[in-house]
């Protein structure tokens, strides 16, 4: 018989100490402003999800390795399972709200070619692939790699994906 | 609440009262199974719903997790049907083995095998023939004129003489009360309008783009708690003890408890309950538990290869032949446990009020959890509803003989009682610790090449079964052979004069399951390794070489011929330091051909450029959806090989997400290029059947750049 801790490296990241300090933090997420009463070390997809209901942001590590809980915090796209709420210092987009040129070309060019199979880490390539637009308007293959490689698809849907994104760039010219 | 209320609520919801519903009988094979098990009442389910708004709605029995039955069941629906594709849409079925039955999983309702096509491609076009027929009807006797009269195109059905057309939402309800026809004709393929036509697009995409699409983890309704469990590192351990005093202190939650599984942690969301487990103080009671790793596994498995276990297949005397001269040929292949991983970690919801339970989760085989549910809430099945949700990729994960999610699932709503609905969540290690791995094989490989033929072949394998001791062990297991440990090996492609074919396997407390193609995700390899490493002994070319062995093979034949034409093969040499390599996969019934280009960079790591794949599914009803398969199977099968290996220590998983278990990402991804090669057989399955022959086709490079085919996979690994 041994004494041993169950393995939870994404949430000892943080700790775990019981009785952690609480406050409401104030945040706007998709242009309204939101109260949450919540630990300090929440991460920012745990509030989304389930403080208030936004559950297009999807959980895959919880350690910023895989992508699927990507949103913007001033357009910048970040791993919001790996951001505390106190940590939250800009306004936050998430798929649900995404807008814009950007935006609307990723997801015109996503299902033209039918990219999705599951569909389950998609919220985070469509908000991964719009920052990238927003920077680069022309990516080449190069440019998408870099900009994606951090948003992993268990189904490999990243060849369309690719094309997506060229396809993308193209209505952006038009 | 029972099945019946199902589908009043679903009817009510949608169709409403003028909703043509329907329902069909099973096939034969189908009924006879269904009434072997009797009891249950006949439920007069439905398959196809058209609304007065001319939606049809299609209730697809399989579950949708990226490979694409909610388009393809669709497509077949409505190509019968003349339908609008525009207006199609697909949803679930409810969980009812009577009428959803798959006939190519022995009549239990379930997807897996890549079976959703094939068994559903006579089905589904009858039951839109059907809808058809009784559409007609009824404008028939609105318009008083022959029903041979009219025709029916894009969701409009027409009578020409009389100038008189309606749209489909305008019959439904006179047509629901027609009598079913029974015997309806289907198309002649020459008239498919949908079926294999490029451009009909999937169902599911927009939702999948936009964040709308609904998974369980997406589920939340009020007063829900959310649930984490936490496990034993050790397959075999149990709970000793523990102690819940400093996770109970953690705000949001609610309660602990103990199942059977492990310990439970109820709370208002998923990060309390996070925080929860975290504090938890757990004594395992380990007796029992696993204590060997990887390594003393293989080693062991290594040293029993050295032996012949059962004979799976035998074709002459191998012995003889080995002994008889020419050039002898070894190799030994080990592969390791894998996770399956998919992108949503497993995850359900279920309402229980102590007599009655609704769950809704990712479920792949639907009577088996159905069963499950029932059995650890104890109640008769008809007590409980299956609500089959989208789920995040499964890779064969979701569909486990035990049951043990829905099981677990029922545990932790029983265990903090009726009334408090739960969200059981699966972390990603817990996914990676989980077990259910696609098993630990060694593959022991002895072959002979005489005056420039292979003269003699012999396979010995060692690993673990999946299947013995549960309920597919009537289907898969024969005279001591679990056909999921030797499937592709034990029937090869080439002729041989002398061939055996031998496997053992080991019991451990480390459970194991199918993942995405199941035997071939290790004989695919190894066999086609060999045959190309004889080959290379031999003098021959890779392609004409095995082309030269194929005569009994036909299909496979096409395949490779097909895919050595898109590649331009003219041997394993290519320029700028690249080499090729290929090989050839038959599984579960559909071939497919791949040649891989490959260079060493800068660390030697493998670098995969591009992978030519030739596919041969039957009909292929959507060619875009099985070009997508192949690409996503090419994809997985890559990734795996490269990079992907669950390695066990002591008994327990020394890997936990991914960043030790490594995936395929984008930069990794080489170019892919399809062809289909066009058929007239019934369709076959295409989710699985892209992933075997990527492994040995970047393998077969690999010995063409200066290196060995990896003996052990994955081919990189940690120094």
């Amino acid at each position: 018989m041994t004494l041993i801790a169950p393995s939870i490296k994404c949430a000892s990241v943080w700790g775990a100490q019981p009785g952690y300090s609480q406050m409401a933090y104030n945040i706007t997420v998709n242009g309204t402003a939101r109260a949450v009463d919540v630990d300090e070390d929440t991460p920012l997809l745990w509030v989304i999800r389930d403080e208030l209901g936004l559950t297009g942001t999807k959980f895959g590590c919880g350690a910023a390795m895989c992508g699927a809980c990507t949103v913007h915090m001033d357009g910048q796209p970040l791993r919001s399972c790996s951001l505390p709420i106190s940590a939250v210092s800009g306004e936050i987009t998430t798929i649900e709200a995404v807008d814009g040129p950007e935006a609307k070309a990723v997801q015109q060019a996503w299902v033209a070619r039918d990219v999705p199979q599951c569909g389950y880490c998609q919220s985070g390539q469509v908000m991964s692939a719009v920052a990238l637009l927003r920077e680069i308007p022309k990516p080449t293959d190069k440019d998408i790699d870099l900009a994606m490689n951090g948003n992993i698809c268990r189904c490999a849907t990243y060849v369309r994906i690719r094309a997506a994104i060229h396809d993308a760039a193209k209505l952006l010219e038009a | 609440m029972g099945i019946e209320d199902i589908r009043l609520s679903r009817r009510s919801a949608i169709g409403g009262a003028g909703a043509l519903v329907i329902g069909l009988a099973l096939p034969a094979a189908g009924r006879a199974q269904g009434a072997a098990k009797a009891a249950r009442p006949i439920d007069p389910n439905a398959y196809v719903r058209i609304g007065s708004d001319d939606v049809v709605t299609v209730f697809v029995k399989h579950i949708e997790f990226g490979q694409g039955p909610y388009t393809g069941l669709a497509t077949l629906v409505a190509e019968e049907l003349d339908a609008d594709w525009a207006r199609v849409r697909a949803e679930a079925a409810g969980s009812n083995p009577a009428i959803y039955g798959n006939v190519s999983l022995g009549g239990i309702q379930g997807t897996g095998g890549s079976t959703a096509i094939a068994s559903s491609y006579e089905l589904m076009r009858r039951a839109g023939a059907t809808a058809r027929a009784m559409l007609v009807q009824a404008a028939a006797a609105e318009w008083n004129v022959p029903p041979a009269q009219i025709s029916v195109e894009k969701g409009v059905i027409r009578h020409k003489a009389s100038g008189r057309s309606g749209r489909f939402g305008e019959f439904a309800a006179a047509a629901a009360k027609l009598p079913a026809p029974q015997d309806v004709k289907l198309k002649d393929p020459k008239d498919f309008q949908l079926i294999g036509k490029t451009g009909v697009r999937k169902v599911d995409s927009a939702d999948k783009t936009n964040g709308k699409a609904k998974f369980a983890l997406d589920i939340q309704t009020p007063g829900m708690l959310t649930v984490v469990v936490a496990r034993p590192p050790r397959f075999g351990a149990k709970i000793g003890s523990f102690d819940a005093a400093d996770a109970l202190k953690v705000r949001g939650v609610k309660a602990v408890k103990a199942l059977p599984s492990g310990v439970a942690v109820y709370a208002t969301g998923m990060w309390p309950a996070l925080k929860g487990r975290s504090a938890l103080k757990i004594q395992w009671d380990e007796n029992g538990a696993e204590a060997r790793g990887s390594e003393e596994m293989i080693a062991q498995f290594r040293a029993m290869a050295q032996k012949p276990g059962a004979v799976a297949a035998k074709t002459g005397d191998v012995d003889a032949a080995l002994a008889a001269g020419g050039e002898l040929v070894e190799a030994e292949y080990v592969f390791p446990f894998l996770a399956h991983a998919p992108m949503e970690p497993l995850d359900g919801y279920i309402e229980w009020d102590g007599k009655s339970a609704l769950a809704r989760f990712g479920s792949q085989i639907q009577t088996l959890d159905h069963a499950a549910l029932a059995k650890a809430l104890g109640v008769p099945m008809p007590q409980v509803k299956i609500e089959t949700m989208l789920a995040g990729g499964s890779f064969g994960r979701r569909a486990t003989a035990v049951a043990h999610f829905a099981t677990e699932l029922a545990e932790a709503a029983k265990a903090i009682g009726p009334g408090t609905p739960v969200k059981l969540v699966w972390t990603r290690e817990d996914d990676i610790h989980g077990g259910y791995y696609r098993p630990l094989f060694v593959h022991r490989m002895r072959g002979a090449v005489k005056d420039g033929q292979v003269a003699a072949w012999a396979n010995d394998i060692v690993g673990q079964s999946f299947a013995k001791g549960t309920p597919f062990e009537a289907m898969m297991v024969k005279d001591g052979v679990d056909f999921g440990m030797i499937e592709g090996a034990h029937q090869i492609p080439y002729d041989i004069p002398a061939f055996r074919c031998t496997v053992q396997d080991d019991p451990t407390p480390v459970t194991t399951l199918w993942w995405r193609s199941v035997g071939h995700t290790h004989t695919g390899y190894a066999v086609e390794c060999f045959v190309d490493q004889l080959l290379e002994k031999a003098g021959k070319d890779p392609v004409a070489g095995r082309l030269a062995m194929m005569a009994k093979a036909p299909r496979a034949a096409g395949v490779l011929r097909a895919v050595a034409e898109l590649a331009r093969w003219n041997g394993p040499t290519a320029a700028n330091g690249r080499a090729r390599g290929v090989a050839v996969v038959e599984s579960f019934n559909s071939y497919v051909a791949q040649i891989a280009e490959v260079s060493l960079d800068e660390n030697g790591e493998p670098k995969v450029h591009k992978i030519w794949c030739a596919v041969d599914c039957g009909v292929a009803v959507n060619p875009d959806v099985v070009r997508a398969q192949a690409e996503g199977g090419i994809g997985y099968g890559l990734g795996h090989a490269l990079y992907a290996e669950v390695p066990l220590v002591k008994g327990a998983a020394a890997v936990s997400n991914f960043n030790d278990y490594r995936s395929l990402r984008i930069m990794e991804m080489p170019e892919i290029e399809v062809v289909i090669v066009p058929s007239a057989e019934p369709p076959t399955g295409i989710g699985e059947p892209g992933v075997p022959p990527v492994a040995p086709a970047v393998a077969n490079a690999l010995a063409r750049l200066g290196r060995q085919r990896p003996a052990r996979l994955p081919m990189v690994r940690p120094a």
